[in-house]
């Protein structure tokens, strides 16, 4: 039976949040390696902030975590937890999500949504 | 915004050519184009960016809906704002944003022109000094002088000695030499001359042997002994008593002391840091002061003005010790109202830095709302006499020999503080019919403080 992976999504709106420690809302998905084992959920944070995103992330035993700019203090945290993170990425979540479960996705990316896009990030 | 390519590559030529990080964004908040300086700060370049909405490329703080980007297309003000962003590199940089609305010819908006000011150079070059905790603040030119001093006096093992007015700092750059001397790895041991009785003082700074006096139970090293291979900072050495002014100097000099009730020499190695606020050489004309023993603290002299001589440096600090109360407290105050930041600036603050920190702190504390208004700030730097006038400059000396022959400066002049404060005492005596402890209660200090107040305008 193949191992279920928690991914995680900082967002903002339609798109990737462009910071880790502004973040207001996540996108929570499930994979089997290939497909989504359930639909997305978002959840709101009451308040923003890097510590207690990544105490969330710990305690939601989250495996791959998709977000923007994010501090060196946190990467490292949640590296050395063994977490897969890819960040500094720049387009729509949904672009994103489908990148990571293609296992397409890298740091650093700008997916071509970002670019030219008429809705307000 | 619609740039030609061959005007794209005359706006990407002249935005190289200014000296910090510039975007352009269209007035859907899109990047347009940026400079090199932009490109090394975010770590994408332009070819990546363009089109992008600039909030993604520059990770800035400045709120999730972009407010001020939006305000400032809507007003047509230019905005001027602090803030931070977070690079490729997981780094975090402090930055100035001064965002500009961009004109067509018909005088429509078009975009916004984004400059970003990397603040932390700024920073560290004149406010933080040394990798200490404390931080010592300004631009005027009386404390770079200061600045410029101190890797010198950290360089040297020689005495120094800080004068300077109440307020001023002399702890912070007592502790901020210490560190940046070759000392900074062993102990730095702070010792207020002021704030004991000579008897007291002595075992404190010398320690004592088993069996000295009654209660020496055992053997107490003092203070020279624990800053061993480090630092003794000697606070208030003007009001360090006449026989143990003699003691000092004979460690100074042999690098060895008796401690109390003892009959072995204690050898130490032990850089002496002393500061004071009072005029040393008008100690020395009363014979309050050992004129040997202020030759041999004087080696290194550093004087630290007063606010009031620091020019521009009230708004930096007004500016710092807000953003610090307003953390502090978990506020969201933004600033100060122009009344308010008027008399601030003209205050006189005797009382120097402390004195403008309490103030804001005060101030921080009141205020509810996002602004400090006068309301907010103490009553009594309205009516202080000393508010609206600067007050002359106390007569430090400032090494010269012929000034021993000054007349007394710093002699109570009627009105100043010494004058004042003598009367507060004389009055509150008279109502405790001479009673120290309860004109203490009153006065708001302690018994000790009181005594060396009584001591200092020689009633006792």
């Amino acid at each position: 039976m193949e191992k279920i992976n928690k991914i995680l999504i900082t967002i903002q709106g339609n798109f990737v949040a462009p910071r880790f420690d502004m973040v207001s809302e996540v996108l929570i998905a499930s994979t089997d390696g290939q497909k989504l084992t359930e639909k997305p959920r978002t959840i709101l944070i009451s308040r923003p902030s890097a510590d207690e995103l990544c105490s969330f992330i710990t305690k939601e035993d989250i495996a791959i975590v998709v977000c923007g700019g994010i501090e060196e203090r946190h990467y490292k945290y949640l590296s050395w937890t063994k977490k897969k993170i890819f960040d500094s990425v720049i387009g729509p979540h949904a672009e994103a999500l489908q990148l990571v479960l293609q296992n397409r996705l890298v740091s650093g990316a700008i997916l071509p949504g970002a670019v030219g896009g008429e809705s307000s990030p | 915004m619609k740039l030609s390519s061959l005007q794209q590559i005359a706006v990407s030529e002249l935005l190289n050519g200014f000296p910090h990080a510039i975007v352009l964004l269209d007035t859907g908040l899109r990047v347009a184009e940026m400079n090199c300086y932009l490109e090394a700060l975010t770590g994408y370049t332009s070819a990546q960016a363009r089109g992008v909405y600039g909030s993604f490329i520059l990770r800035c703080n400045l709120g999730p809906k972009n407010q001020h980007f939006r305000k400032a297309l809507e007003t047509g003000e230019p905005i001027s704002i602090e803030g931070n962003i977070i690079n490729r590199n997981h780094k975090k940089i402090p930055i100035q944003f001064t965002i500009s609305p961009l004109r067509s010819e018909s005088d429509d908006i078009v975009g916004l022109l984004v400059v970003l000011e990397d603040i932390s150079i700024l920073q560290n070059k004149s406010q933080r000094i040394y990798d200490g905790t404390e931080v010592i603040l300004g631009h005027s030119p009386k404390m770079q002088e200061v600045f410029g001093l101190m890797p010198v006096l950290a360089h040297t093992d020689a005495s120094v000695l800080i004068t300077g007015e109440t307020g001023t700092g002399k702890d912070i750059i007592a502790e901020a030499i210490h560190k940046a001397s070759k000392r900074a790895r062993h102990p730095f041991i702070k010792i207020n001359c002021g704030a004991l009785p000579e008897s007291l003082l002595e075992s404190e700074l010398f320690g004592y042997v088993r069996g000295a006096f009654t209660g020496a139970v055992k053997d107490k090293p003092g203070m020279f002994r624990l800053a061993h291979d480090g630092t003794i900072f000697l606070t208030e050495i003007g009001d360090l008593p006449m026989p143990l002014q003699v003691k000092i100097l004979s460690v100074l000099d042999d690098k060895e002391f008796y401690p109390v009730g003892g009959t072995q020499k204690v050898k130490v190695d032990v850089r002496v840091i002393a500061a004071t606020h009072r005029n040393l050489r008008e100690q020395i004309q009363h014979g309050r002061f050992r004129e040997d023993l202020f030759y041999r603290l004087n080696v290194l002299r550093i004087h630290l003005p007063p606010l009031r001589e620091r020019e521009g440096d009230i708004r930096l600090l007004l500016d710092h010790f807000l953003r610090e109360f307003d953390s502090k407290l978990n506020k969201t105050i933004k600033g100060f109202t122009t009344n308010a930041h008027n008399k601030l600036l003209s205050y006189a603050y005797p009382g120097n830095v402390r004195e403008l920190r309490n103030i804001i702190e005060y101030a921080a504390n009141i205020c509810q709302g996002k602004r400090i208004r006068s309301e907010h700030l103490p009553q009594y730097i309205f009516t202080s006499q000393t508010g609206n006038t600067l007050p002359q400059p106390k007569a430090y000396d400032i090494g010269q020999q012929e000034e021993i022959s000054r007349p007394e400066t710093s002699k109570a002049r009627p009105g100043n503080w010494n004058d004042i404060e003598k009367e507060m005492i004389l009055q509150t005596l008279t109502k405790t019919r001479g009673n120290r402890s309860q004109a203490a209660e009153i006065l708001g200090w302690g018994r000790t403080t009181l005594w060396r107040k009584l001591k200092m305008h020689g009633f006792t």
